[in-house]
């Protein structure tokens, strides 16, 4: 395996990895987000059921995420979760409060609305806490040696808190799209309208973020705007609108699968702005993928188990989509 | 006494609170996954609905409970990086990778097929739905083997080399995965999960037999938890014997503290119960048994044991914690195969449903696997200090560069989350526990007199719910 560029292929992987987590975990989050708009209790019932056979597995692509890191950038993990501190644990435990919702809510009539408040505070917290992190971590981490060097209030500025309300707003599209998708009647109704709002909202928010992105630093100038990068990185931007301009009509009149389809192209475009914003840091403008990588018995180890799992794991979980296919119906649920 | 919060503590009482809660679920979960794989494969093999209802009865209390052992686990996988960032760094690329296989072979595995199993009786046929609890039952025990493996290379490093960053690194995978005391622990804890199922189990259906002795599904809860104990607990205490002589290979520090041993001595009693006073290096009133102790761990009547004062101060575990915690451990597992021992012999004389107070002692001794796993992880990790890799990094090295108050404010959160959250959650098991089995509402049992229709409860109750093969 001498050949490969083992951290290369893994900086890829992992960033796979939390690209594959935001969008499935991030219309389960953003179902949370809408929650307290839909009708008790048949609507949110209906809603809930539409995630509950598969939230678990999305949720298990940031355990890959942080378990993935941890493994094949042990350097960038030691220095990240200091720094990220705060929101990472805000985070974990606004994920715990929405994670156990799913049963809990069954499991008492009294206090179903207790559980369901909490499942949407902790769909929002968990939401807004990994805005936050993307921000700290996108405007830079300061280290010494081999360790995080800065204040434990480091994450917190403006520019992260807009990052954060961003992906609340960028979840909820996608939580809004996959009801279109996933249901019928009055619900898809409503869901189709939240779609139009926050359609609006994300797609102002990409083109704010990305213009104070490159405010930051001149490096992200850069990578951006010099000759030849340009050529490479104008498509982005073009893409985003030609995305924007499809969930429009899509939602306007066109099968129930697109909108869900755009705002996801919506959300891989911003991924790979955040590519080219970062490449080739892993601890942003500090640590590269190089020096942060596991020595390569580590990556090569695990690369391995790999490249014959991940492709095993992606087939069952498709399985597990396709037996829950098509729109839910209002009987379904073991409860 | 406000030095006593360094960050360090403060650390250290968070990991070790947030990963006791975790190993509660994941010690019920391993042994349900594998029980509900029981009983659904005997529905499908005898068609007797009795162990569909038994099924449906313990997969919604499965369900609650997987649920919180997963987003507790989540935070665990954090963890190492929030609070051991030094530790991460170092040890990151000998453990990480043996993590990564456990997310990719068995997180992926129980989370992808735990949608089917609890919500896909009415999508798939029989076969392919028993499949899926099969693949979450395996999973539950591919977990188990990475994570011990990782705990256990943690007490007993193999087949690492350090590299010039300082950073332990892999020279071979097999001798890492596959550390000295890797197979004894995975044997260990397997066993204590089932265990743990077992006794809940058996708990539920004496208390549900204790008002109706003639209710099928109790009765079968009650009798294959019973078979658990008598075979299962006598096995874990010779498995436990055995971990212990191989930890005496390699931490005999963490055995003369589970001993309360503090002089190297031939011909050692066992130390039945005592009071370890660690200021004065002895034990006060001690209760022994004569040369016990050198008979189990050396098999020999006069051989000899180290003793605590082997070792510097500085070298040692705290030895009261390890001590009270190896006795709570060892007796519940004595008291378990005596219960097992209870239920064969009442059942050799076919009464095994006839005696209440077998079943009481069944309904009390139901939590016990809980309180000896903790016990038996507090023997083990308290006994590893100093150490978070044993003999090679030191807890006080392996803490990130944080504040006090900032792990303090986390260990706060942390505390009222758990307790509100997970306390919830066990109330909510404790009531789907109270609800009869193979009853949707208040009524005649199963096996009673037919109804007029000429069907029983049950039967009527697996009717609103009897899945329907795939169209
Ligand atoms: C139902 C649970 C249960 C029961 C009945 C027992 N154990 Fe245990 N024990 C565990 C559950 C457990 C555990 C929680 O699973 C531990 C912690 C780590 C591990 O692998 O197993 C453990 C650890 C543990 C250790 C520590 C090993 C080390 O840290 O290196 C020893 C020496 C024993 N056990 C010995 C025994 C003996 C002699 C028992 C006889 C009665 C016994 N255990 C019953
Ligand atoms: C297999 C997974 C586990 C791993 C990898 C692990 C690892 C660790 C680490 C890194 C620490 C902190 C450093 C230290 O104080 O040694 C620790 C401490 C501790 N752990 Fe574990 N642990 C595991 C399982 C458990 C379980 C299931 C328990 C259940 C009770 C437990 C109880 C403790 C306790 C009580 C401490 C504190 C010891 C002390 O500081 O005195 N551990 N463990
Ligand atoms: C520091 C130690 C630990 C970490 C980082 C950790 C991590 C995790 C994570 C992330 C999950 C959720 C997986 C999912 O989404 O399905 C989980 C669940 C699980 N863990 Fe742990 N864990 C630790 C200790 C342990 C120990 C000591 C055991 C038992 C031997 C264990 C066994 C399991 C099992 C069987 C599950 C799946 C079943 C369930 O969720 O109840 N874990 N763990």
């Amino acid at each position: 395996m001498d050949m490969l560029d083992l951290p290369l292929i893994w900086a890829f992987l992992i960033a796979t990895a939390i690209l594959i987590y935001v969008i499935l975990d991030g219309f389960d989050l953003g179902i949370g987000i809408l929650f307290p708009f839909l009708r008790r209790d048949k609507d949110r019932d209906l809603a809930m059921n539409t995630v509950a056979p598969v939230w678990d597995g999305n949720e298990t692509w940031l355990i890959l995420g942080g378990g993935g890191l941890f493994a094949t950038f042990p350097l960038a993990y030691a220095v990240l979760m200091p720094a990220l501190y705060a929101p990472v644990i805000a985070m974990l435990m606004g994920l715990i409060f929405r994670g156990v919702a799913f049963e809990f809510r069954w499991r008492s009539e009294n206090h179903r609305g207790h559980w369901d408040f909490a499942f949407t505070a902790g769909s929002i917290v968990a939401a807004f806490c990994q805005g936050i992190a993307l921000g700290a971590f996108v405007q830079g981490i300061e280290v010494s040696g081999r360790a995080y060097a800065g204040g434990w209030w480091d994450w917190l500025t403006p520019f992260s808190l807009l990052t954060g309300i961003a992906l609340v707003i960028g979840y909820a599209l996608l939580g809004a799209t996959w009801l279109v998708m996933k249901t019928d009647g009055p619900l898809r109704a409503q869901a189709a309208r939240f779609a139009g709002i926050t359609g609006i909202g994300t797609v102002l928010f990409i083109v704010i973020i990305s213009l104070a992105t490159l405010s930051l630093d001149p490096r992200f100038m850069d990578a951006w705007l010099s000759t030849p990068a340009i050529y490479y990185t104008a498509p982005v931007p073009l893409a985003v609108a030609g995305a924007t301009f499809w969930l429009w009509r899509s939602l306007r009149g066109g099968t129930d699968i697109e909108p869900f389809l755009a705002a996801i192209t919506l959300f891989i475009l911003s991924f790979i702005g955040l590519g080219i914003s970062l490449f080739p840091n892993i601890v942003p403008l500090e640590i590269t993928i190089w020096d942060a990588a596991a020595p390569d018995e580590s990556l090569g180890f695990l690369m391995v188990g790999t490249v014959v799992l991940l492709p095993i794991i992606l087939a069952y979980t498709a399985y597990a989509y396709w037996i829950f296919r098509g729109k839910v119906k209002s009987s379904e649920g073991y409860h | 006494m406000l030095d006593y919060f360094t960050a360090e503590m403060l650390a250290r009482a968070q990991f070790a609170f947030t990963v006791a809660f975790h190993i509660i679920f994941p010690a019920f979960t391993i042994g349900l996954a594998s029980y509900l794989a029981v009983l659904e494969a005997l529905w499908l093999k005898t068609g007797d609905d009795n162990y569909l209802v038994t099924f449906k009865y313990w997969v919604k209390i499965f369900a609650v409970t997987f649920g919180m052992g997963v987003v507790s686990g989540l935070v665990m996988s954090y963890q190492f990086g929030t609070n051991w960032a030094v530790f991460s760094d170092k040890a990151g690329p000998v453990i990480g990778p043996l993590l990564g296989y456990e997310v990719l072979s068995a997180f992926f595995l129980e989370a992808g097929f735990l949608g089917i199993m609890l919500f896909g009786m009415q999508r798939v046929g029989r076969k392919l739905h028993f499949a899926a609890t099969l693949m979450v039952a395996f999973g539950t025990l591919f977990s188990a083997f990475w994570i011990l493996s990782v705990n256990s290379w943690m007490q007993t490093p193999a087949g690492y080399a350090i590299n010039e960053a300082g950073q332990y690194v892999a020279a071979d995978w097999w001798a890492v995965v596959f550390n000295p005391s890797f197979p004894y622990r995975l044997v260990h804890m397997v066993l204590a999960a089932y265990l743990t199922t077992a006794f809940v189990v058996g708990g539920v259906g004496a208390w549900h037999l204790l008002k109706d002795r003639d209710n099928r599904p109790a009765r079968i809860m009650f009798s294959m938890a019973l078979w658990m104990a008598a075979i299962v607990a006598p096995i874990q205490i010779l498995a436990g014997d055995m971990h212990g002589l191989n930890t005496l290979e390699h931490q005999p520090q963490k055995v003369a503290a589970m001993e309360g041993h503090y002089e190297t001595e031939k011909g050692v009693p066992f130390i039945l119960f005592g009071i370890p006073n660690d200021a004065e290096e002895r034990m006060d009133y001690a209760i022994k048994i004569p040369y016990a102790t050198s008979l189990i761990l050396t098999h020999e009547l006069d051989g000899e044991v180290k003793g605590l004062k082997d070792w510097p101060r500085s070298e040692r575990p705290p030895v009261g914690i390890v001590f009270y915690a190896f006795r709570i451990m060892v007796g519940l597992g004595l008291l378990m195969a005596g219960l097992g021992l209870w239920g064969l012999w009442a059942r050799a004389r076919g009464k095994l449903y006839d005696s209440p107070l077998l079943k009481k002692a069944a309904v009390v001794m139901g939590p016990a696997g809980f309180i000896a796993v903790l016990a038996g992880w507090v023997v083990t990790e308290v006994g590893r200090q100093p150490y978070t890799i044993y003999g090679l990094l030191r807890t006080a090295d392996s803490i990130s560069p944080l504040g006090a108050p900032a792990v303090a404010t986390s260990l706060a959160v942390f505390a009222i989350v758990y307790f509100t959250v997970f306390g919830t959650g066990v109330v909510y098991i404790l009531r789907l526990m109270r609800l009869t089995p193979g009853a949707t509402t208040e009524g005649p049992q199963a096996g009673q007199p037919a109804l007029p229709a000429g069907t029983t409860p049950v039967a009527a109750y697996l009717e609103t719910t009897r899945d329907k093969p795939a169209e």
